[in-house]
């Protein structure tokens, strides 16, 4: 695979990547994309205007063809994965887009950028996001290139990946290997779900995503994330990408 | 089938009346379903409707050789009843399941434990099955494991490298799926339809929505039948492409692993291809489908199919002529006919030991009325036999897909459906890449949900894993697991 050193190669044409929200196309008072969202990621605020979460999205694009105004767009973008959760809310001036994620400070970058080992938790997870995590270590993406592995103990691990949105069945679990890792380390949430509870917010038997239980230092969109978008994401937290 | 049947017949992807599924005492029904299991029934679900403090306990079985599902109903009861396990084991955990979501106490049951709920933080703290003795050790496994997979925690009773016994207690994803449906459908019912196995999203919303459209007493048009039917054989051709090559994997045959796991992309992209999504989300809906496969699509999807198909040809064939894994895959983790019969298997493990079910033959509905894949069966209970049924299912669905994409039906792919129809039940079965998907809706007076019931096929199957471990060696473990490749979040729900 060229990528990351020559383009990657297109999301599929009716995948539509991340979405933009122009707020100056937005008239007050419509409201026609809030009824359509499974997972309500669209509000409307006091000051006018949309604000879409990106976090919650599921990237049905059912509020793109409700709105009449052209005002949430795909963009085709693979890249969406943010270091801080209100960087996923689309919608204000300034914010059309998805404000993407800066590397690990220095010290983090000296440790992990060239060694990063994951230790990856299902809390709930639906198979899908564990499927296209696995994918990254099949022979055409191959993350080992980058020295980022999959390990199999938290004891041996820099960085815990989580999927799903936390089931209280699996809390204890998830805080136990957390605490089994060593210092320094990082949470990375993979699919909307694990980001913000997704399609299961409000259920009562889940945590509403990993950031209840845990310091979340990359949040990766997705339902589930295309490889490229979970690979773009670990690469930016690097510094391993140009631009 | 009896010919005096006191149930009430219905088919796949049909509609009845509330009213009229044939009501007896609890104590009846538990005898009238082993009556009929015992003249060759097979117990497709069995759970409760709760009626004010009572509970309802509906049966549904499969006449599979007559194409027929049947069903009846239980009066409202309190209490116990003795137990259907204790004659019929392939009730054993739909009766834990109905004790811990009712109450209804199934007495004499041989193990009655919690299925996905715990004592305390989680859900496998509590006793298990323990052999004694002074060579005997135990291992505890999961919930979380060493790959990139779902959690459950595996309990083995060793003796030095032999396993003999193991338990398998889930419930770690549970979601709370179905108890979150009464009085939807909802906002979210859809999206989580799509994920009750996240990788097998086109089988369990297909299941969903031909249960909505029965409930109103419609049908989609053709060609979204059509559309879902190739989505449906997609999904399948990419798991056990992804199956065959991490089979490959654990017994280190390096190529064919490596292949495999490419492929299985090249497959996901296909149903990507169809609706932008690599897992078909966004694809099945009540009504048909939302995205179709115009002309040019279907012939860019064709091309691409038969490149992919090539290729699985080719990295499955250096595995089937290595004797190294021959002989690791053969006699290990045999199940034989007779237990996945009695445990009420389905799916590719079952048809490995040589059973013939399979929903898209036994009980057709959507396109598999009109176009049908032969069964792929292989005898032997084994490893060997259930990588051989994968492979041959890849080589159908194949031919399948090759087929139906080369006579497209014409028409739309979506009409929406009307409201569901109040007091009535569906039943929609589905047979899944693991087996059979069946889901039962049932509507309240206002023609919302009041009870909706999922049956994964892995609710079946996890036991058949435990069974194919006994005197097996620990370390065959993983292969004997992969070989099922069952969904823990499917059973968790």
């Amino acid at each position: 695979m060229a990528y990351p050193k020559g383009p990657p190669a297109p999301l599929p044409d009716r995948h539509g990547g991340a979405l933009r929200v122009d707020a100056a196309k937005c008239p007050q008072g419509c409201g026609e994309c809030l009824d359509v969202c499974p997972t309500e990621a669209i509000a409307q605020p006091s000051g006018g205007g949309v604000r879409l979460d990106l976090g919650r999205c599921l990237f049905c694009a059912e509020c793109v063809a409700a709105c009449p105004h052209g005002a949430i767009t795909q963009t085709g973008d693979h890249r969406m994965a943010v270091r801080r959760r209100e960087d996923l809310i689309l919608g204000a001036p300034g914010s059309e887009e998805v404000r993407l994620a800066a590397a690990l400070d220095l010290r983090l970058r000296k440790l992990f950028g060239r060694s990063l080992r994951l230790r990856q938790v299902s809390a709930g997870g639906d198979g899908a996001e564990e499927a296209d995590l696995n994918v990254l270590g099949t022979i055409g993406w191959d993350i080992g290139r980058f020295g980022i592995q999959f390990v199999a103990s938290p004891r041996h691990a820099d960085g815990l990946v989580v999927t799903g949105p936390v089931s209280r069945n699996m809390e204890l679990a998830l805080k136990k290997t957390w605490d089994a890792m060593p210092e320094p380390k990082i949470v990375i949430a993979v699919g909307a779900a694990a980001v913000s509870g997704g399609p299961f917010i409000g259920s009562p038997e889940v945590r509403g995503g990993v950031g209840a239980v845990l310091p979340v230092d990359l949040y990766i969109p997705g339902w589930p994330p295309h490889p490229l978008t979970i690979l773009d994401g670990l690469l930016r937290l690097l510094d391993r990408l140009d631009g | 089938m009896n010919p005096t049947l006191p149930f009430a017949l219905l088919a796949n992807g049909a509609g009845m009346p509330w009213g009229d599924v044939p009501e007896w005492p609890l104590a009846v029904l538990v005898q009238r379903t082993g009556e009929e299991l015992d003249r060759g029934a097979r117990l497709c679900a069995w759970f409760g409707v709760p009626e004010g403090a009572a509970t309802r306990v509906v049966s549904l079985i499969a006449f599979d050789s007559d194409n027929t599902l049947a069903i009846a109903r239980s009066e409202p009861a309190a209490g116990g009843y003795r137990s259907l396990t204790l004659t019929h084991p392939q009730a054993h955990l739909f009766e834990r399941e109905v004790w811990e979501q009712h109450g209804l106490n199934p007495e004499g049951h041989p193990w009655l434990k919690p299925v996905r709920k715990g004592a305390g933080s989680a859900p496998a703290v509590g006793e298990f099955f323990r052999v004694e003795g002074r060579e005997v050790h135990e291992v505890a496994v999961g919930p979380v494991h060493a790959g990139i997979i779902e959690p459950g925690h595996f309990r083995f009773q060793c003796a030095g490298e032999e396993v003999l016994h193991l338990e398998i207690a889930l419930g770690y994803q549970h979601r709370g799926i179905e108890e979150a449906l009464a009085g939807g459908p909802h906002r979210t019912t859809m999206s989580r339809m799509e994920v009750v196995a996240g990788d097998t999203t086109i089988g369990h919303a297909t299941a969903y929505s031909s249960a909505m459209e029965a409930l109103a007493g419609t049908e989609v048009p053709l060609r979204a039948q059509w559309l879902r039917a190739i989505a449906l054989e997609l999904e399948r051709l990419a798991n056990h492409t992804g199956d065959l090559g991490a089979l490959a994997n654990d017994v280190a045959f390096i190529p064919t692993a490596s292949a495999c796991g490419k492929i299985r992309g090249d497959f996901l992209n296909l149903t990507a291809l169809i609706c932008g999504n690599r897992f078909g989300r966004g694809l099945v809906r009540p009504g048909g489908c939302r995205h179709d496969l115009e002309a040019e699509r279907l012939s860019r999807l064709a091309s691409r199919l038969e490149e992919a198909l090539s290729e699985v040809e080719a990295a499955a064939g250096w595995m089937w002529d290595a004797s190294s894994v021959r002989s690791r895959f053969e006699d290990t983790g045999t199940i034989f006919a007779k237990q996945a019969s009695d445990l009420g298997m389905v799916g590719p493990a079952a048809r490995a030991c040589g059973l013939v079910r399979d929903v898209r033959f036994d009980h057709p509905a959507g396109w598999y009325r009109l176009a049908q894949a032969p069964v792929a069966v292989w005898p032997g209970g084994d490893v060997f036999a259930r990588t051989r049924v994968r492979w041959l299912e890849v080589q159908r669905s194949g031919r399948f897909l090759r087929e139906q994409l080369g006579s497209p039906v014409e028409g739309q792919v979506f009409e929406a459906a009307a409201p569901a129809r109040p007091d009535t039940l569906a039943v929609s079965m589905v047979e899944g890449w693991r087996g059979e998907i069946c889901h039962v809706a049932l509507t309240g007076p206002q023609g919302r949900l009041r009870r909706y019931k999922i049956v994964d096929p892995s609710f079946h199957n996890w036991i058949g894993l435990a069974l194919a471990l006994r005197g097996e060696a620990i370390s065959n473990f993983p292969i004997c697991n992969k070989s099922m490749s069952l969904s823990y979040c499917g059973f968790d729900l």
